[in-house]
């Protein structure tokens, strides 16, 4: 396979002598990561399945507890449906516009030169680079009239008295959603202003020849189907990071939040995890969100695949 | 014949299918966009160099009247006041950053070869774990994490920041991206035949031909590590990083909405300085990012 027919001779000569040492090599080269990623990334997923069957709180030996865990998250416990619906929040439609709007703007800042290039990409990716930064949105969204936001709208008349935009759970969802958005060109953005940088010039001078009239004809049959191994990563990356969405609305609206407003899956398996301990009833939580991610993952990549089969060929 | 090629060169940038009305959307879209990514972070900034009697101000003004260093010094202050010294959170930040950062390009690469260029089945499904795995970032597996974590021991020690970080595949993948692309097999072939070992090839030939990979992946670590807080597995004071000390400066409310604003500017430089000293790196790995 990977020497040409010229070599094979001597590669397989080779392969013979070294056959031995590689196989060592390669077990020798991935051991320190498969450990680690073994035991705190898969085990992780792995327990959590099995403690999702029992009752566990970190002192005492787990107990079997057959399905009651799943049982009371979906028939009793109401909060979970809460977080729930507001992770759908996310995973649907904050989630898939964060993904859009990566797209767009790598694609709007392709056709400029390099330096502005630079410094656009530069700007945009600033937010998720600045890590706790987005901190700042609390003094612009700040409940009283030192706020940013409130202080403004007094002074234009648009609002009497100061709107709790943080606490008031009509408000806080729609402040989160704004803070998640402006968090979202990330690593996949990244992906998509290098995927767009790497495409075959020529793809475009043969298009125009074949008589491509604007730009949205090119993206659609020249340049979407090029980008979908970078669409593919993108969609990953988007997917983790939406289904992950809890943190960044704890510190703005507080734990937990007025309401539970904008309670998620993750914060519901912190609760349970951190202030409760348990356990079993946490990983139970955990188990339905990474079942979530599966499938909305697997949705996801056979619909891009499939675009790239039709549209590419 | 310069003077020949160039114009035509031209004509061919400016495409057939740029017209005015749509490079206009273009421009006032961007500009739209680009308002809301800048205003918080140039606003973070002026508010660390507002002084007191401005951020009480009514009605409160987003531009700076009088900069002052006010906040620094009171940032500065706070943190020497601390009974476990300033010097201390530093080190331990720097420690784990640094550390950690090094330890998984190393682990990363080092697995991302086996992957990119040795053959096997089990090699195959591996890499298939890998991909998959990619999807659940560790704010997901947190619980159960805290679990083999408490359960290994680890609690208050700089392992348990440590070695979730270098757990995660999303490296593995982006290296083996690089390498599969990149470095051709026939240049592994040509260096065995000359006598090469296995691990002298990877340092000294492969690991710099894949330096554009291993710095991204090094600045999407450290940018991890340097933000991590680790809030959930340290809770010596001793022990604890930079974020979670500053946080606790910032966190008196508007009071001290002047040394939040200081301390998020404070934090926010390095992984900004590293993005931008490397990301011709980054942008050139991130190309060969795309899932097959």
């Amino acid at each position: 396979m990977r020497s040409t027919s010229l070599s094979r001779p001597r590669g397989s000569l080779l392969e013979r002598l070294n056959g031995r040492e590689h196989r060592l090599t390669s077990v020798l080269f991935t051991l320190p990561f498969a450990v680690l990623f073994f035991t705190f990334t898969l085990l992780p997923i792995l327990a959590s399945v099995v403690l999702s069957f029992t009752y566990f709180n970190m002192l005492q030996t787990p107990v079997f507890i057959g399905l009651d865990n799943y049982i009371r998250l979906l028939l009793e416990d109401d909060i979970f449906l809460t977080a729930l619906r507001n992770t759908f929040v996310f995973a649907l439609l904050t989630g898939p516009l964060s993904y859009l709007l990566s797209f767009v703007f790598a694609w709007f800042i392709n056709d400029f030169r390099r330096g502005v290039r630079t410094a656009l990409t530069f700007l945009f990716y600033a937010p998720s680079l600045a890590g706790n930064v987005y901190f700042i949105w609390t003094y612009i969204f700040s409940d009283d009239a030192f706020g940013l936001l409130n202080s403004t709208l007094l002074r234009l008349g648009l609002i009497r008295d100061s709107v709790q935009w943080l606490s008031d759970p009509r408000y806080s969802m729609g402040v989160v959603i704004v803070v998640i958005l402006w968090l979202s060109m990330s690593v996949g953005f990244l992906s998509f202003v290098a995927g767009l940088q790497s495409m075959d010039k020529s793809l475009y001078e043969a298009g125009a020849v074949d008589g491509i009239k604007n730009r949205f004809q090119e993206l659609w049959y020249i340049t979407l189907p090029q980008m979908v191994p970078q669409l593919l990563f993108g969609a990953v990356m988007q997917i983790s990071a939406s289904f992950a969405v809890g943190y960044e609305a704890m510190s703005l609206t507080g734990f937990p939040s007025t309401d539970y407003a904008t309670h998620t899956i993750i914060l519901h398996i912190l609760d349970f995890g951190t202030i409760r301990f348990e356990m079993g009833y946490a990983s139970a939580i955990a188990v339905v969100l990474f079942f979530l991610m599966l499938l909305f993952w697997n949705m996801v990549r056979g619909g891009l695949r499939r675009f790239g089969e039709e549209e590419g060929a | 014949m310069s003077g020949l090629t160039k114009p035509r060169l031209r004509a061919k940038q400016k495409r057939v299918s740029r017209s005015f009305g749509g490079n206009f959307t273009v421009f006032f879209f961007l500009g739209l966009m680009s308002l809301f990514m800048a205003l918080p972070l140039v606003y973070t900034v002026i508010t660390a160099f507002k002084p007191a009697s401005e951020l009480f101000l009514f009605p409160p003004r987003f531009f700076v009247q009088n900069p002052t260093m006010e906040n620094f010094t009171t940032m500065a202050r706070l943190a020497g006041d601390m009974w476990v010294p300033f010097e201390r959170y530093l080190f331990n930040s720097v420690f784990i950053s640094f550390v950690g950062t090094a330890g998984y390009i190393l682990i990363a690469s080092l697995c991302a070869f086996a992957l990119a260029k040795y053959k096997s089945r089990w090699l195959t499904v591996f890499n298939l774990i890998v991909v998959w795995a990619i999807l659940f970032r560790s704010e997901v597996t947190a619980i159960p994490q805290y679990i083999i974590i408490s359960s290994l021991g680890l609690i208050n020690t700089y392992w348990s920041i440590l070695l979730p970080a270098m757990s995660g595949s999303f490296g593995v993948f982006l290296v083996r991206q690089f390498l599969v692309t990149s470095v051709p097999d026939s240049l592994l072939e040509a260096a065995r035949i000359d006598g090469a070992r296995e691990g002298t090839l990877f340092f000294r030939l492969v690991m710099p031909m894949i330096k554009p990979a291993w710095l991204t992946l090094g600045i999407f670590t450290f940018q991890g590590l340097w933000n991590n807080t680790g809030v959930t597995y340290i809770y010596d004071e001793s022990m604890k990083v930079l974020p979670v000390m500053l946080r606790q400066i910032a966190s008196a409310g508007i009071a001290r909405a002047g040394a939040g604003a200081a301390v998020a500017l404070v934090l926010m430089i390095p992984p900004v300085i590293f993005f931008l000293l490397s990301q011709s790196s980054v942008l050139e790995t991130m190309s060969h990012s795309g899932i097959k």
